[in-house]
């Protein structure tokens, strides 16, 4: 293990951790308090403050102490989680955040961030009066757990020892160093949970310089430990260590039978652990004696079998109840875990890179088992490409996230611009579950913020405002995501006031964005506000209406292969839709032929084939049919992409649907199904308008994948245009 | 990196640079047993080392040790902060014996 990746790793579960911790926060804002979320904040905060201290972040640590030990006051009910703890408590998590940003770029706290943990600290020990004693005496009780055995330990003879101290015992495992652990380490962050009265390095066990293995770990420790934190915690400083460790934890006032225990457990420094407890100041001389009496006791043979029965399950008892107790914790904490793996992204591309080669090579065994002509072969190149096509969604769906996740971040955002704003706004999430590609899901998160500042800020009225026109005081933000014919849409809208037309086009117009005669439609109207500096809006606020954004959102949506519109009801609000495609890398494909080329069609957007009417052959009509009563324009791709040779007999339609639009292409011949896998054009074609992307068929020949959303622009457009003559 | 040796009169003595960590504990095995076989008076300066961990507190220990086995006389001296540090840390001083206490505590 290399201490780097663990680092990495805490930086990662940080990050988790931290926005764990700030939905928990955000839900009991939003009233839904219950112990849960309580608990999942105070572990965010434990935990983190757990590994810190195992990376020596004593920075993150002693800010976090703090914060935990609040926490740990509202667990316990003598805080309550009002809306100032909260407000407190998401600042808290911010600067976690911050200090956490520190250690994954390696550097130390700026003035700014210590200045920050300065604050914060004070603001939180205010919460912490002076009622340390109380709680020391509430975890002693809690932490005493052999109290149930008093009666029968007075039959054996022993009694509690007087000390108030923890004794720790630690041996550790032989590779704990070569694992890029330090045993100091872990010992310098118990000093940070309470006091190390006494320690004692075991050199006996230690071989000399010519007899070692340097990079073995011989060493052990003897630890007396002043603390008030529970067991667990204490545990949990050697998480990292206790598969491979001995490690044994005395709680404070343990019976002295316990000591023997662990004398007899550590035998092979017998009598020497004894003096090392009395030298701890953990045992008083007497009670070594007296524990060392009952040591020569018990191993008298003329003890009756049961009664050593009785003593080996009394000693049982509380050790299989500890095991149980961790068991059932380890199975606690690993039960999130268990289920997920970490991989590197870049594994999984190419895994999607092998699995569209696989693709290839199986397109092209059909073809050859159908010219073959032979019906074993055949079959069984059906069945492959069956399987290939199932590993094929098997490998896209890893690649899947829901969009939950990213939705959820926008609970704060929302939050925080609406204080800032002085307006009351509440989000409403749907369609969490929603998935998409994740580096559709990394990426969609900026452009998606900047619509939602931008719909708080501009669309959404003040409260006066919103009750004189007879809306609810709160405004309401809608986030809402779903599947459509083979693209996610992801919708924002708001119940503000909706764009002012007029506005826009007096100032596109004043741009020069626009002619002042010029025919335009409502929508080409609003999709104005997405060209290059463009902004309706008088004053600058230091959220948006800069006119910086809007265009920038475009583009990263354009990017992403996605495309943006606004629809928008004066005095009843916007509703902005992004369009992306669901993956990036293959595609279910239907592939048709236009004289020698062949050309795929994303099968998700293809909704029906039907037959060119004879008719429109002859007759010139204006590239429109008629399909059921519905008015159908269709483009030829013949003609778009200028292919020459003689048009066949007959003539397909394929109608394509994208964006609530329908449109037919004609084309020669229609092939049928076919797996494509996506490969970019080169940025030779980076022009060619209409085209998406090529894939490689089972013949070897090439074929080129229509962008149907870029033709269907093409067609409305010349519908606009037909329609404004 | 480097660990000069001198010879002055009787006393050896071996200085020990850089880090006296995990990554370095074989290397300096190497270096300071044949120091410990050949010498009956050893002085080995810790003034240099730059940081310790607990590899480094095993390999101070395994070497006092085995000194004590051969009955060679052999001292630490010049700790740096660190060193005490850890040392007073692990509560070893009087393990070291008492030259280190009053060099440490100069140091």
């Amino acid at each position: 293990m290399n201490l780097d990746d663990a680092l990495q790793t805490f930086v990662i579960e940080g990050r988790e951790l931290l926005q764990n911790m700030e939905e928990s926060l955000l839900g009991i804002e939003r009233g839904e308090t219950d112990d849960d979320a309580i608990n999942a904040i105070f572990r965010a905060a434990h935990t983190i403050k757990g590994s810190a201290g195992l990376f020596g972040l004593d920075f993150v640590v002693e800010f976090t102490h703090i914060a935990e030990s609040v926490l740990d006051k509202v667990r316990a009910k003598e805080l309550a989680m009002d809306g100032d703890m909260v407000a407190l408590m998401l600042s808290v998590c911010d600067h976690l955040g911050c200090l956490i940003e520190h250690v994954a770029k390696a550097e130390g706290m700026s003035e700014a961030t210590s200045q920050m943990s300065r604050e914060l600290g004070e603001r939180l020990s205010v919460y912490l009066g002076g009622k340390r004693e109380d709680k020391a005496k509430e975890t002693k009780s809690k932490t005493s757990m052999t109290v149930d055995h008093d009666a029968r330990l007075e039959v054996e003879g022993g009694g509690e020892v007087e000390t108030d101290n923890w004794h720790i015992s630690l041996r550790f495992g032989r590779d704990v160093m070569r694992n890029g652990m330090d045993p100091l380490a872990f010992i310098r962050y118990l000093a940070t949970l309470g006091r190390i009265v006494n320690i004692v390095t075991l050199t006996d066990a230690v071989p000399p310089l010519s007899a070692i293995d340097p990079e073995s770990c011989h060493l052990g420790f003897e630890i007396a430990f002043e603390s008030d934190v529970d067991k667990a915690t204490i545990e949990g400083v050697f998480e990292f260590v206790r598969e491979d460790s001995l490690i044994r934890i005395l709680p404070p006032r343990s019976k002295i039978f316990e000591y023997l225990e662990l004398i007899n457990d550590l035998k092979d420094e017998n009598l020497r652990l004894g003096d090392i407890l009395v030298s701890c100041g953990t045992l008083t001389e007497t009670e070594l004696a007296n524990a060392l009496r009952i040591q020569t006791g018990s191993g008298n043979a003329l003890h009756p079998i049961g009664e050593v029965l009785v003593e080996q399950g009394m000693v049982e008892a509380p050790v299989v109840e500890a095991a149980l107790e961790k068991q059932k914790q380890i199975k606690e904490n690993k039960g999130s875990e268990i289920n997920l793996i970490r991989v590197d992204s870049e594994k999984l591309d190419q895994l999607i890179n092998l699995v569209g080669e696989l693709i290839i090579s199986g397109a092209s065994i059909s073809l050859i088992a159908q010219r073959a002509g032979m019906p074993d072969l055949g079959e069984a190149a059906a069945t492959m490409s069956r399987m290939v096509e199932e590993v094929r969604d098997a490998a896209l769906s890893l690649r899947m996230v829901q969009i939950g996740a990213t939705f959820n971040r926008f609970q704060r955002v929302v939050r925080d611009v609406s204080r800032e704003l002085g307006k009351d706004i509440r989000l409403e999430i749907s369609g969490a579950e929603t998935e998409l590609d994740k580096t559709v899901v990394e990426k969609i998160g900026d452009p998606l913020t900047h619509l939602i500042r931008n719909s708080m800020d501009h669309g959404i009225e003040f409260a006066d405002v919103r009750v004189a026109r007879g809306k609810p005081a709160h405004g309401t933000l809608k986030l809402d995501a779903y599947h459509d014919s083979g693209s996610i849409v992801i919708e924002v809208s708001d119940d503000g006031g909706g764009l002012n037309k007029e506005k826009i086009l007096a100032k596109a117009i004043k741009r020069g964005l626009v002619k002042p005669d010029q025919p335009i439609t409502d929508k080409e109207i609003y999709n104005l506000i997405f060209e290059v500096g463009f902004s309706t809006v008088d004053e600058v606020s230091n959220l948006s209406g800069r006119g910086v954004g809007m265009d920038v959102v475009r583009r990263n949506i354009q990017v992403l292969r996605g495309t943006v519109e606004i629809e928008s009801e004066p005095g009843k609000g916007v509703t902005m839709r992004i369009r992306l495609p669901l993956t990036l890398a293959i595609i279910d494909g239907f592939l048709v032929g236009v004289g020698g080329s062949a050309y795929v069609v994303p099968l998700d957007m293809v909704i029906e084939c039907i037959e060119l009417p004879p008719r429109s052959k002859e007759q010139g009509d204006n590239n429109y049919l008629n399909l059921r009563g519905e008015v159908l324009p269709y483009l030829r791709l013949r003609e778009l992409f200028e292919i020459e040779g003689q048009v066949g007999r007959r003539e397909n339609v394929v109608v394509v649907q994208y964006g609530g639009h329908k449109a037919g292409l004609v084309v020669d011949s229609l092939t049928g199904e076919f797996q494509t896998v996506i490969k970019p054009l080169g940025k030779v074609f980076g022009g060619a308008c209409g085209l998406g992307g090529f894939t490689i068929m089972g013949s070897g020949e090439v074929a080129l994948i229509l962008d149907v959303p870029r033709l269907m622009q093409q067609v409305t457009s010349r519908e606009v245009s037909v329609a404004g003559q | 990196m480097t660990h000069e040796t001198k010879t002055d009169a009787r006393i050896f003595e071996l200085s020990i640079e850089g880090e006296l960590t995990i990554s370095r504990v074989a290397e300096l095995k190497e270096i300071i047993l044949p120091v410990i076989a050949n010498n009956k008076d050893i002085e080995i300066d810790l003034s240099h080392v730059t940081e310790i961990d607990g590899a480094g507190v095993l390999l101070m220990i395994s070497t006092k040790l085995e000194a004590r086995q051969y009955e060679k006389m052999l001292r630490f001296v010049g700790h740096s902060g660190q060193i005490t540090e850890a040392v007073d840390f692990c509560d070893l001083s009087t393990f070291f014996g008492d030259p280190i206490v009053i060099s440490s505590q100069s140091a």
